[in-house]
């Protein structure tokens, strides 16, 4: 299963990555002009988002007749609640980050590629954090 | 770039990421959120053995985004400083595992599913963003 499985996830973080790029959620400063809000707002990101959520809200139509997934031999999907003290600090502290940098994990990864000389510091420390809550966190 | 150019590129582009993120669900049964599948890749999480999902989806990420560039042309990318950089990597790693997800997992994956932690997690790492911003312009940190 890890090579059907892997097989999947490479041809699948391609077109993921591709779609970054040509959407520019991949350059920092746009995603910073949709966050700037009461200043200088750039509305991409929410087509952007748009975009995503219409063939993520049909597969989830689809996945409910499905018995198992195609190349696995269950679903592993994540909890839809509860709402805890952990959820709403860490979304906030993951928004703060991202409002610093204009840069979430996806974009991140894809810039590695694009303009490596500034995404590896954010990438760097970005798996420093997820090794620091690991650490500390429970 | 004009606004309907650039509406038009953050559409076709979006809806390449959902439709990824389609695939990644109703084929390996899982969530393609990113900051997961990048810890899990790194084996920081609690799940042990290799995972060939995430490896994959982590090394074709980039990959993806080269080709469009070498097809395409120059992506255009602008960043702040190295120590914005630093600071916001931390959070952004931090943040994420601690909150179960990203602008993907949560935001893609996770209102598409109408999931009440991730509508919480989207409004709460919005509202952060937006504040951030805004405070950085009031501090002459805008870059």
């Amino acid at each position: 299963m890890v090579t059907r499985s892997s097989f999947l996830g490479l041809f699948c973080g391609l077109v993921f990555g591709a779609g970054l790029a040509v959407s520019g959620m991949a350059n920092p400063a746009r995603v910073r002009g949709f966050l700037d809000l009461f200043g200088d707002f750039d509305p991409t990101l929410a087509f952007v988002m748009i975009g995503a959520l219409v063939p993520m809200a049909i597969a989830w139509r689809i996945r409910r007749r499905m018995d198992r997934p195609l190349v696995e031999t269950a679903f592993d999907l994540p909890p839809t609640d509860p709402i805890d003290a952990r959820l709403v600090i860490g979304a906030a502290l993951f928004g703060v980050g991202w409002g610093l940098a204009g840069l979430c994990p996806g974009p991140a990864l894809a810039d590695l590629a694009l303009a490596p000389m500034s995404a590896i510091p954010f990438v760097l420390a970005m798996a420093l954090g997820m090794f620091l809550q690991r650490l500390i966190g429970r | 770039m004009s606004l309907a150019q650039s509406i038009v590129q953050g559409l076709a582009g979006g809806l390449m990421i959902g439709a990824a993120a389609a695939v990644v669900l109703l084929g390996a049964g899982r969530v393609a959120g990113v900051s997961g599948l990048l810890a899990r890749a790194l084996h920081m999480t609690k799940a042990c053995g290799p995972d060939g999902l995430a490896a994959g989806f982590v090394i074709g990420l980039p990959l993806g985004a080269l080709l469009i560039a070498l097809a395409c042309g120059p992506v255009e990318t602008r960043f702040p400083s190295l120590t914005m950089l630093l600071i916001g990597g931390i959070l952004v790693g931090y943040g994420s595992r601690l909150g179960s997800g990203c602008t993907s997992g949560h935001g893609v994956c996770g209102m598409s599913r109408l999931s009440k932690r991730s509508l919480v997690a989207t409004a709460v790492f919005m509202t952060a963003g937006f504040a951030t911003v805004a405070a950085m312009n009031a501090a002459g940190l805008a870059w």
